[in-house]
């Protein structure tokens, strides 16, 4: 099987990784980057565990294969946080009891961040309809539509 | 936020778990990895029962970067799978081998394991692997005619009895007799993380080690050990972060088996991570149960016996449960109400689908349906209001503790505290149901269909018998807080955290909880049945006490105070009221207690205590779950416009955590009821293997809940006074949901299966207005 040598820019830092041509980015960003805050849950994008934001859009990292990334600017969890100051998403759902095992919080927050910053004026319905773009199999998503209306507001003001 | 260090209990505090799952460095299954390891791959069976006549694996053996390949011939010395509570003899030649030995029993079971250097190649081999097998005949109902597991040996592996009284003599002079035939649908946890495995073998230390343990680590430790005839300090298992729990993930399954022995074989690292089509064929499923059940009443609906005959869709094999969901099925189902008599006799029988387990509130979920079914038709029987027939049968706060001759778990039932129609009237007032009865039929005027129902139950928790804890300060004034116990997600830090702050007069964000490590503490109770807060919180308790007890003795004479004079405030020992005077803190008197310091003078090294808490029965919660639904007539979906659940648990340590295991649950109970379900085809090909036919409710069909968590009836069997909460939001769910599609319906009794699905209802929809 062939390798491919790319470069993917992720949180701002560029890397160079030697991968082949079926590797998934979410595997590539895992095993090859080091950054495990993304997770497999289906592998077959539907429940959102996966989702990074490549190009400013939320993508299922398992339905994307690493050389499709290429030269491409990615987002993960791990970037999210500045400098140690957490983003208004992550402190949100921990100040509203959105977290409870944590397998799909990274997936929700990219999920969440990417659709606000896209569109930062989402009413009550369109933003229940993002958070139902993934799947969470603890909390029944009423903790988690909270999180998202506290920074979503938070997220506006900072603008 | 102000944390008050006293009075932490109670109170809605932040999780201390938090910040590595907010910030990509949580730590499950998937990321964990050790240099040099392999990776596992199972080839599984195609067919659901046949006989094995050839397996070649000579191609993928073949294969660039596969180490090895094992067939049952490979591993003789791994027995099949024991039983986590000891040996059944019954039961014995059920038990699931580790790979299949000449037969296969259902579509998904373990043939063979490839290991290989990466997971993409051992991927790979695994399609090289040929197997052939005979197809002998499939059972796919467990109601249909019994076959043979194995020559000689019954698909109907267990018949279980439980009751009490004479219910024939009752059934033959009641008044009425009211007789049900339903289904609960086969659906399980599935939680977000799938299940994975790492075995290392670290040769240097002689350590057996399996990473990504969860649920019972220490109950999985002492089986495998015995399995793997390595002493107790030679096999270690370590919990790490766990993606969802749900009664699923963290039993002993064939795959833990395989990464052990071939870490122990091959030395070093054996990692399996799995992937979801294999979950949802692979990993425990549950709930499939058939009732026929019937109950003798008076002329005002008293229940004067019950008679519950049931049929366990066990699947393929025995697992490490055994037959727990169908004996807590008999001893659980009568509830919260009195009944003069009653017989169970359930049918464990095996069938060529997924084997079955527990899935949180095993045996509940599926009695709380059949049972409240039951009161709902003796209701429309005597026509009477489906809330009086409840009152009048539900046992009084007078009565308690309450004894019934039956037994859940090996425990003899004892409801012990409780005022189950105090509670029934706090969720009627909160759905208003008088002035809903008058606006539901307002509406059903104008051709809607809508309807209420409702549910109520008895939980059971905290089963003993012991649990044990350790609590430690530092010299820096830090405290570990060591416990067997598990972490699922459910807060279980937290709890621990605010328990012991509690005792001990600390900030509860002071404190590290471990958990789930076999290597920090001999013995642990893990996380499961709702247990983990009665048990090991209370066990926690009891150290932190005795810790608080230490400190206040060593300071008494450093302060030259009778110790019953002292306070510990914010870590620091005081005169009680005097916040200015003379102190000292929990980290210097730790330092003075060093085994070396000059003042520890005779006394214990180190500022630290073990706990234990010991109980004679479980403790049993109750509530009410109410719905609202409506139903869309052209496509029979179902819409739940409002819900309540009431739960009444004692003692909540933290509401806001116990808010969000009803919520949880709810969602899960809600996809039982109405989404999800394993289907089979008649060849025993299952038809439920990706999200996309496994229906989970997402974000769009979970509606807003009313939760009331009451705390009226505090439990008198432990000093906390506290009942378990995991399993409450989903356990009558079911119940609730039909109940009120009935209403809804305006034909009572007409849903007798769950899930309901658009397809199911649509047909009753059909059927009654054809009628």
């Amino acid at each position: 099987m062939t390798r491919h040598t790319i470069q993917l820019k992720i949180n701002e830092q560029t890397r160079t990784i030697s991968v082949d041509a079926r590797k998934t980015l979410l595997d590539a960003l895992r095993e090859d980057c080091n950054l495990t805050g993304a997770h497999a849950g289906c592998e077959h994008g539907v429940c959102g565990a996966c989702t990074v934001i490549v190009e400013g859009e939320p993508v299922r990292s398992c339905l994307m294969f690493a050389v499709q990334a290429e030269g491409k600017t990615i987002r993960t969890v791990e970037g999210l946080a500045q400098g140690g100051a957490l983003h208004p998403m992550q402190k949100a759902f921990t100040e509203q009891h959105a977290v409870q095992c944590g397998y799909c919080t990274p997936g929700f927050l990219m999920l969440t961040v990417a659709a606000l910053e896209k569109t930062p004026d989402m009413d009550d319905d369109a933003l229940r309809e993002v958070v139902a773009s993934n799947l969470c199999r603890c909390t029944g998503y009423e903790n988690i539509l909270a999180a998202v209306r506290i920074a979503a507001d938070d997220m506006r003001r900072r603008t | 936020m102000n944390a008050k260090p006293k009075g932490v209990i109670g109170q809605s505090v932040q999780r201390i778990e938090d910040r590595p799952l907010i910030i990509g460095k949580g730590m499950f299954a998937g990321d964990i990895s050790f240099a040099h390891q392999l990776h596992m791959r199972i080839v599984r069976s195609s067919s659901a029962h046949g006989v094995i006549k050839r397996i070649d694996t000579q191609a993928a053996r073949a294969l660039p970067g596969v180490h090895a390949v094992w067939t049952a011939a490979d591993i003789p010395e791994m027995g099949p799978i024991d039983f986590r509570e000891g040996k059944i003899e019954k039961l014995e030649p059920y038990r699931q081998p580790v790979l299949a030995i000449d037969r296969v029993r259902y579509v998904g079971e373990p043939v063979a394991a490839i290991f290989a250097s990466d997971a993409y190649t051992a991927e790979d081999a695994a399609d090289l692997v040929e197997v052939e097998i005979e197809d002998l005949p499939v059972i796919m109902d467990a109601r249909a005619a019994t076959g043979e597991f194995a020559p000689g040996l019954s698909s109907e592996a267990a018949v279980i009895t439980q009751g009490f009284g004479d219910t024939a003599s009752v059934f033959a002079t009641a008044h009425a007799v009211v007789e049900i035939d339903v289904t609960v649908g086969r659906h399980s946890g599935v939680p977000l993380e799938t299940r994975g495995a790492i075995g290392r073998y670290d040769a240097a230390r002689d350590v057996l080690e399996l990473h990504g343990a969860a649920k019972v680590p220490h109950k999985n430790k002492e089986t495998l050990a015995r399995l793997f005839g390595r002493p107790a300090a030679a096999l270690h298992l370590f919990e790490t972060h766990v993606g969802g729990g749900f009664g699923v993930r963290g039993e002993i399954y064939p795959e833990d088996i395989l990464v052990l022995a071939a870490a122990l074989r091959f030395g070093g690292a054996v990692k399996w991570i799995e992937d979801r089509r294999e979950h949802l064929m692979a990993a425990n499923q549950s709930r499939e149960q058939h009732h026929k059940t019937r109950a003798a009443v008076d002329e005002k609906g008293t229940l004067l016996a019950i008679e519950n005959e049931f049929w366990h869709d066990q699947g393929a094999y025995p697992r490490t449960h055994a037959m727990r969901v169908a004996e807590t099925t008999c001893g659980i189902l009568p509830g919260p109400y009195r009944v003069g008599a009653y017989k169970a006799l359930g049918h464990y029988r095996l069938t060529n689908k997924t084997p079955a387990a527990t899935y949180r509130a095993p045996g509940r979920y599926e009695t709380n349906f059949v049972r409240e079914r039951l009161l709902d038709a003796i209701a429309a029987k005597l026509n009477i209001s489906r809330v009086d027939v409840r009152k009048q049968n539900l046992i009084r706060s007078d009565e308690m503790p309450y004894a019934r001759p039956l037994c859940v778990l090996e425990d003899d039932v004892s409801y012990d505290s409780g005022d189950y129609a105090g509670l029934l009237d706090k969720s009627l007032k909160a759905i208003r149901w008088d002035e809903l009865q008058s606006e539901l039929a307002e509406r059903r005027k104008r051709g809607e269909l809508v309807g209420v129902g409702l549910a109520t139950f008895v939980e059971k928790s905290g089963l003993g018998p012991t649990d044990g804890a350790h609590v430690c300060v530092d010299t820096t004034g830090a405290i570990e807080v060591i416990t067997g116990g598990a972490s699922v997600g459910q807060g279980f830090e937290t709890v621990m955290a605010q328990v012991c702050a509690e005792a001990l007069g600390v900030d509860y964000r002071n404190i590290r909880v471990v958990h789930g490590r076999t290597d920090r503490i001999d013995f642990g109770i893990g996380a499961h049945a709702s247990r983990a807060t009665v048990m090991t919180a209370n066990a926690v308790h009891a150290a932190a006490l005795i810790v608080r007890e230490k400190a206040l003795s060593f300071a008494a004479e450093l302060l030259q105070s009778e110790a019953a004079t002292l306070d510990i405030i914010d870590g620091r020992v005081i005169r009680r009221g005097e916040s200015e005077g003379p102190s000292i803190t929990l980290g210097e008197i730790a330092n003075h207690l060093r085994p070396a310091a000059k003042l520890r003078r005779g006394r214990e090294p180190g500022l630290s205590a073990d706990g234990w808490f010991d109980t004679d029965h479980q403790v049993y919660p109750y509530g009410n779950q109410i719905a609202v639904v409506s139903i869309d007539r052209e496509t029979g979906a179902v819409n739940v416009e409002q819900y309540v659940i009431a739960y009444d648990i004692g003692r909540a340590i933290n509401p806001v955590l116990v808010r969000g295991q009803i919520l949880g649950g709810f969602a899960q109970g809600l996809g039982g009821a109405l989404y999800e379900e394993f289907l089979y085809d008649e060849r025993g090909e299952p038809l439920s293997v990706t999200f996309a036919d496994y229906l989970m409710p997402t974000a769009n069909e979970v509606p807003k809940v009313d939760v009331i968590i009451s705390e009226d009836a505090p439990s008198p069997r432990n000093p906390l006074g506290i009942k378990g909460a995991g399993e409450s939001g989903i356990a009558a769910v079911g119940a609730a949901i039909a109940s009120a599609v009935d209403d809804a319906l305006g034909s009572p009794g007409a849903i007798t299966r769950l899930p309901i699905t658009p397809q199911r209802l649509k047909r009753i929809l059909n059927r009654l207005a054809s009628a």
